[in-house]
């Protein structure tokens, strides 16, 4: 069978050749034309004035647009009307789009966004969380709590007490492709838009607003990214919305793509955050309680943001069993990029806080913090079914709860696609977990938690308390040099929390040949779907992976989809493909039944065919069969995730299906001289369930690594006090290069089925590895805490320059 | 003018309009080769790697900041002509297939053409060869797997061939604003003396910059690549004559044998793509306070060799550089050569940067200590990002000299280093931690020279 095969990426023989095209690449029409966006130079006033004869008179400029020559909606926000493409008068941040240049070429377009003279008044900008506090700029009314138990009372009642303040970086995603965009005008004011974008719905959404047309006039492909992270989430709408305003006042095809300095000054990066905790625990390390405070810097616009800090409190508790616990969140609007979805979305914000308050505890007490972990874990399991006494309280399959009613009718303009809408949902109805079941602090049941098995395998494999006593022992000989080890557990929610995005649609077609065209609403880009899915079409009919043919993600063959985001893209689309697979086959599994008077249920596909009774076709014999007898090959797919319902506003429900869980150990030598480190050694052991495909799976966790040990480690976004972020190239801004990948990188896939009902009993793998890059932050504060007798107190990211504070500071 | 070089086998002949037209640009938007993909349009990601080839040799550089001019008589692959003689994929194709090492493939391409570059040349360092191709997704390992896996595939027929017929050069003359391609030094001398306006441009790795980035508009412009004498090492006995147009790559292995640490600095001096084009004048004479060769070089003593026409002097390195932005240097003048001594084995420099591959550094350090019976009795430092310009350390050095060498005496030392320097604050490093570092690289350089290992690369799993 095609799943569980590990193929390469569907497009590895065009990658390799040069031969995958993305938006750039496509051929355009000669009439083409290019855009920039003119940028403020503050990042907070008023526009006064604003000159652009000089823009419009460079030679080759057709058009310089500002808000007031929008024919429609101005706004690119995929939340609450926030987000203007072009300023309104007011600027938000040092980069916001003011005025948009239509010229010839590309170079003429960045050369004019040069020219404009822009008159402000310029007022003091709010650019950190503490000064957005001071003036309570915010984004909701006040801040979120989710609580369980009485964590104040549980903390005040505790043998030991410790508080802290951890402060966490940003992160540019640098997709190695920059935003770009291709609108090409059609019939009837009609447009058809190619994007880089992780959400075409979106896309076309925005892009029918802003040209005054319903979303049946706009089609929105995407054939693949160059890579998104969630950068590509929302950030490409203003790209695409300006390139379908521009070719419909000029009747001509518009490209806009971002030079790379661009990119980075406009679109947002992962969020900022502030974590202050308090904690009461005893003398094994065991938490009676904790408090956290988590603080997010959302930038000047709402965007993604409530969600974001939605996810990073949801994984406050990480692995741990908290019977006291509570969380509060404050969503800070600052006058810097608005901040975005970023692989993780908070949930590796909310996850380090908790990580670090473990590791403080193991500190105080004088223990290895993964005795600490180990005693705070989750229970495994109970086992349960007949004989054991126990009432199945296992994964929910379908039938469980009730859905609320729909909410009161809304405005049709609501982007109801977008995680962005949460603010606007109604909360639906959600179950109560049932008496005495281990709950998150937001009190959803954990049923299937694993890490107990994996983590004591990964110590084992990894030669863990060996090594840890190796290094402690190299320590002692090496006064300017010092090692440090950590082993850092995962586990990250699956599903969207805003529950009705949870739902795929797809598309299929047998030709009388036999091939397969496939579709659905999942983007492609770099993470390996496309071919995942394809594997579970071929699966479906039988068939080798190469008769099945991967399509372009189009708004116009799989409508309303939701965007290729929090981990779901295969379970989500693979369902969803299966049941149109299901439906074509069992089409013709009935069809060959009748026709050699056998049960249905004895139809085969197998091995590329069809087996009904003593007799075997090949599957184009058998889908020509269906076809003369006029039976549709063409069907459409749909999947909703049962069992999940989620108050966001009460902080109550079951907003995942299930957890993804995973492991890591760093090692890694810092020295006390200068703070420069490096990760020697990496082991990790994940849980990717029956994996669909384990080399795709694997390229996941060890890029996902990479990518949150960059995180955390090299990856440091600097503003200067004007608000102008100093580090908007790869020049200043450092992620992870050939090699600083770990000298021994040995990674592994945890065997075993995913207990809850997903596509092949597979996991999600997206997200959840970037996670275990907490593994080098914290072998990195290991390190430092060989340096002298008090906390190290990292903070994020671990830069040279932070290690040799955090070893002053360890030092005392 | 015309220029001419061999394009995937092919020959072209073009008129590169203006002459800092990137091949880049050309390649996608004239001839519609778009796998060579624009990621950061500044020479820091490689995804616009392509192969170029001459009778010097074959290297990897960086396309986007490669002017069309640059490319006079040799021969040029893009992906599109990488390629197995059989015409199915080049090994290293394969190899990446086989392996997994493209996820999004939009830095895969970049990646091919210097996974090719090294496989033609038997160079088997792949993560030093691949420091310079940025991947957002995969973590490296699957495409350094791939790399090796490689490793002993036969050579494509074609890059012989590229080697035997991509000189043919139309050449031309110039005029108006065509590009200067001068192929002598006096040549080089007679037209800049002409045309003291004009911008010189030798491996184009920061100029390139200033036309994607900051789209000024070069014009005159005399390119540098062809003047041959500019890129002579010349062995002195003691002393060491390195033309102005020797790339930091060609300098390498040579600093390398003689002075390990300077040789480990220019390992991690820009990428691969970037050593292969810039060149050691070039490096100095753009003054940038951050530039990695003039600290080892001031702590050795070098000295810089200027010719205005016929007219030629030499100075200190150090006296080079006056002020931020401004260098001893008239108009008309270049810089031809420096020379620099070889038996000063107690020279060490250390780079400090976030990433230890291709980034600027926070600061750069040299120091060489002449010990005689346990006295110290010669103090040369050199130091980068810590002033406006590459200096030495006056207070240090006084500070130490005449001192017994200790540890105590290197510390106390150190301190005057305040004395010397008042660093500014960017994103690369704060004041504080310029100033601390450097304190410590004093005693770094110490136990160094103690024996005590003291480099975080030079620890084993």
């Amino acid at each position: 069978m095609s799943v569980a095969k590990p193929l390469p990426h569907d497009a590895a023989g065009l990658h390799v050749t040069g031969a995958a095209r993305y938006v750039d690449d496509i051929p355009t029409p000669r009439a083409t034309l290019h855009l920039a966006f003119g940028l403020s130079t503050i990042a907070k006033g008023r526009i006064t004035g604003m000159d652009l004869a000089e823009a419009r008179a460079l030679p080759g400029v057709v058009a310089v647009l500002t808000a007031q020559d929008l024919p429609f909606a101005n706004d690119v926000s995929p939340s609450i009307h926030d987000e203007p493409l072009l300023s309104d008068g007011t600027i938000h941040y040092l980069g916001q789009p003011l005025f948009l240049v239509v010229a010839e070429s590309h170079h003429t377009a960045r050369r004019a966004a040069r020219l404009g003279q822009i008159e402000t008044e310029e007022e003091t900008p709010l650019l950190t969380i503490e000064q957005a506090l001071a003036a309570d700029s915010r984004f909701e009314d006040g801040p979120r709590i989710y609580a369980k138990g009485d964590a104040a009372t549980a903390i005040a009642g505790a043998p030991h007490l410790l508080k802290g303040s951890l402060t966490m970086g940003g992160q540019e995603h640098f997709y190695l492709e920059g935003q770009a965009a291709l609108a090409l005008p059609q019939d009837n004011g009609d447009m058809l838009v190619h994007s880089s974008t992780q959400h075409p719905t979106e896309i076309q959404h925005k892009v029918a607003e802003a040209i005054g047309r319903p979303m049946h006039a706009v089609r929105v492909e995407t054939r693949r990214m160059g890579g998104g992270f969630g950068g590509k989430e929302s950030q490409g709408n203003a790209l695409a919305v300006a390139c379908a305003v521009a070719a419909g006042l000029t009747g001509r095809p518009c490209k806009m793509r971002y030079d790379r300095d661009d990119d980075m000054i406009i679109t947002g990066k992962r969020h900022d955050f502030r974590i202050d905790y308090e904690v009461g625990f005893d003398d094994t390390g065991r938490i009676r309680g904790v408090d956290f405070v988590q603080y997010a810097r959302c930038g000047w616009a709402q965007d993604l943001s409530l969600p974001v800090a939605d996810r990073a409190m949801l994984h406050a508790d990480n692995a741990y069993l908290l019977d006291h616990a509570r969380i509060e969140s404050h969503r800070l609007k600052t006058n810097t990029q608005s901040a975005t979805a970023y692989r993780g979305f908070g949930g590796p914000q909310g996850m380090l806080g908790i990580e670090r308050v473990v590791d403080h505890i193991a500190h105080h007490l004088g223990l290895d913090p993964l005795e600490v972990r180990r005693v705070n874990y989750y229970h495994p399991p109970a086992r349960t079914g007949p004989g054991t006494g126990q009432p199945y309280s296992g994964p929910q399959t379908g039938q469980g709860h009730r859905y609320a009613a729909p909410g009161p009718a809304r405005a049709p303009q609501e982007d109801l696609a977008s995680r962005g809408a949460a603010s606007n949902v109604a909360p639906p109805r959600v179950p109560e977990p049932p008496k005495g079941a281990q709950t998150t602090p937001y009190g959803m049941e954990v049923t299937d938690f694993i890490l107990h098995e994996i983590t004591d395998r990964l110590a084992e494999q990894s030669d863990y308390t060996a090594r840890r006593a190796k290094a402690a022992e190299w320590n002692a000989a090496n006064p300017i040099l010092k090692r440090g080890i950590a082993l850092t557990p995962v586990k990250f929610g699956i599903s969207f929390t805003l529950t009705h995005l949870n739902q795929a649609g797809a598309l299929v077609h047998v030709y009388q040949d036999g091939s397969v065209h496939l579709n659905h609403g999942g983007t492609e880009m770099g993470q390996g779907l496309f071919q995942k899915v394809a594997q579970v079409a071929a699966a479906r009919f039988g068939l080798a992976v190469d008769a099945i043919k991967i399509t372009a993600t189009d708004t116009a063959k799989v409508p309303n989809t939701s965007a290729t985001a929090a981990s779901s893209g295969s379970d989500l689309n693979g369902m969803a493909v299966k049941d149109a697979c299901d439906k074509i086959r069992q089409r013709i599994a009935e069809h060959l039944s009748e026709l050699h008077q056998q049960p249905v249920e004895s139809v085969r596909f197998e091995d590329g065919r069809v087996h009904v009774g003593g007799e075997t076709l090949s599957f184009a014999e058998a889908a020509q069969l269906t076809y003369e007898a006029r039976i549709s090959l063409s069907a459409t797919g749909f999947y909703k995730t049962p069992d999940v319902a989620w108050d966001r506003i009460k902080g109550r429900g079951r907003p995942f299906f299930y957890f993804a869980y995973g492991a890591a150990v760093t090692e890694c030598v810092i020295d006390t001289l200068t703070g420069e480190n490096r990760i020697l050694r990496t082991d990790i052991l994940h849980d990717a369930g029956a994996s669909l495909n384990p080399a795709i799976d694997i390229g996941q966790i060890e890029g996902g690594y990479v990518q949150g040990a960059g995180w955390l480690t090299m990856e440091e976004l600097v503003w200067d006090d004007r608000g102008a972020l100093r580090t908007h190239a790869p020049s200043t801004y450092k992620i992870p290069a050939c090699p600083d990948t770990p000298d021994i990188f040995n990674v592994a896939l945890w065997e075993g089925e995913n207990p809850a009902e997903t596509i092949y009993r597979s996991k999600a793998v997206g997200e959840p590895p970037f996670m275990l890059g907490m593994s080098a932050f914290f072998a990195l504060s290991d390190a430092v805490a060989a340096c002298g007798p008090k906390y190290p107190d990292l903070k994020a990211p671990a830069t040279p320059e932070e290690i040799l504070r955090a070893v002053a500071r360890a030092r005392g | 003018m015309d220029i001419g070089f061999l394009l995937n086998g092919e020959p072209v002949r073009i008129r590169p309009e203006p002459p800092t037209r990137t091949l880049l640009d050309w390649l996608r938007d004239a001839r519609g080769l778009t796998g060579t993909k624009e990621g950061c349009n500044e020479g820091d990601c490689g995804a616009c790697t392509v192969m170029v080839q001459d009778e010097t040799g074959i290297r990897a550089l960086n396309a986007c900041i490669l002017f069309l001019p640059q490319l006079d008589g040799k021969a040029v692959r893009t992906v599109e002509g990488l390629r197995a003689d059989d015409g199915g994929m080049h090994p290293v194709q394969q190899a990446m297939v086989a392996h997994h090492g493209s996820q999004c493939g939009f830095c895969t391409p970049g990646f091919i053409a210097s996974m090719a570059v090294s496989h033609a040349n038997g160079q088997t360092d792949h993560a030093d060869r691949l420091a310079g191709n940025l991947c957002r997704c995969t973590g490296y390992a699957p495409i350094l797997r791939a790399a090796e896996a490689a490793e002993t595939a036969p050579i494509p027929q074609w890059v012989t061939t590229d080697a035997s017929s991509g000189q043919d050069s139309p050449g031309g003359g110039g005029g108006g604003s065509a590009p200067l391609l001068p192929e002598t030094s006096d040549d080089l001398a007679e037209l800049y003396a002409a045309t003291p306006d004009a911008t010189l441009i030798a491996g184009a790795t920061d100029v390139g910059l200033w036309v994607t980035k900051q789209l000024r508009q070069l014009d005159p412009v005399i390119f540098l690549h062809k003047v041959r004498d500019l890129q002579e090492i010349e062995d002195w006995g003691d002393t060491l004559r390195i033309g102005a147009g020797v790339t930091i790559a060609r300098l390498w292995p040579l600093m390398a044998d003689l002075y390990p640490s300077f040789g480990e600095l220019l390992r991690r001096y820009g990428s691969v793509q970037v050593r292969e084009a810039a060149t050691l004048g070039g490096n100095i004479a753009n003054g940038s306070p951050i530039g990695d060769s003039p600290p080892p070089l001031i702590a050795l003593g070098a000295r810089l060799h200027l010719r205005r026409g016929d007219t030629r002097r030499d100075i200190a390195l150090e006296e080079f550089f006056l002020d931020y932005g401004k260098q001893d240097r008239a108009p008309g003048e270049f810089v031809e050569a420096v020379t620099l001594p070889k038996r000063q084995p107690q020279m060490r420099c250390y780079k400090i940067s976030k990433r230890f591959d291709q980034d600027i550094s926070a600061l750069c350090a040299a120091f060489n200590v002449t010990v005689e019976n346990g006295q110290v009795t010669r103090v040369r430092t050199g130091f980068g990002g810590m002033a406006g310009i590459p200096k030495r350390a006056p207070a240090f050095e006084a500070a130490l000299t005449g001192q017994d060498w200790s540890e105590d005496s290197v510390k106390a030392a150190a301190a005057a280093l305040e004395e010397d320097f008042a660093p500014l604050s960017d994103m690369r490093a704060s004041a504080q931690y310029r100033m601390a570092a450097a304190k410590n690289l004093a005693l770094r350089y110490f136990h160094e020279i103690e024996g005590a290992e003291t480099s975080v690369l030079k620890v084993q799993p």
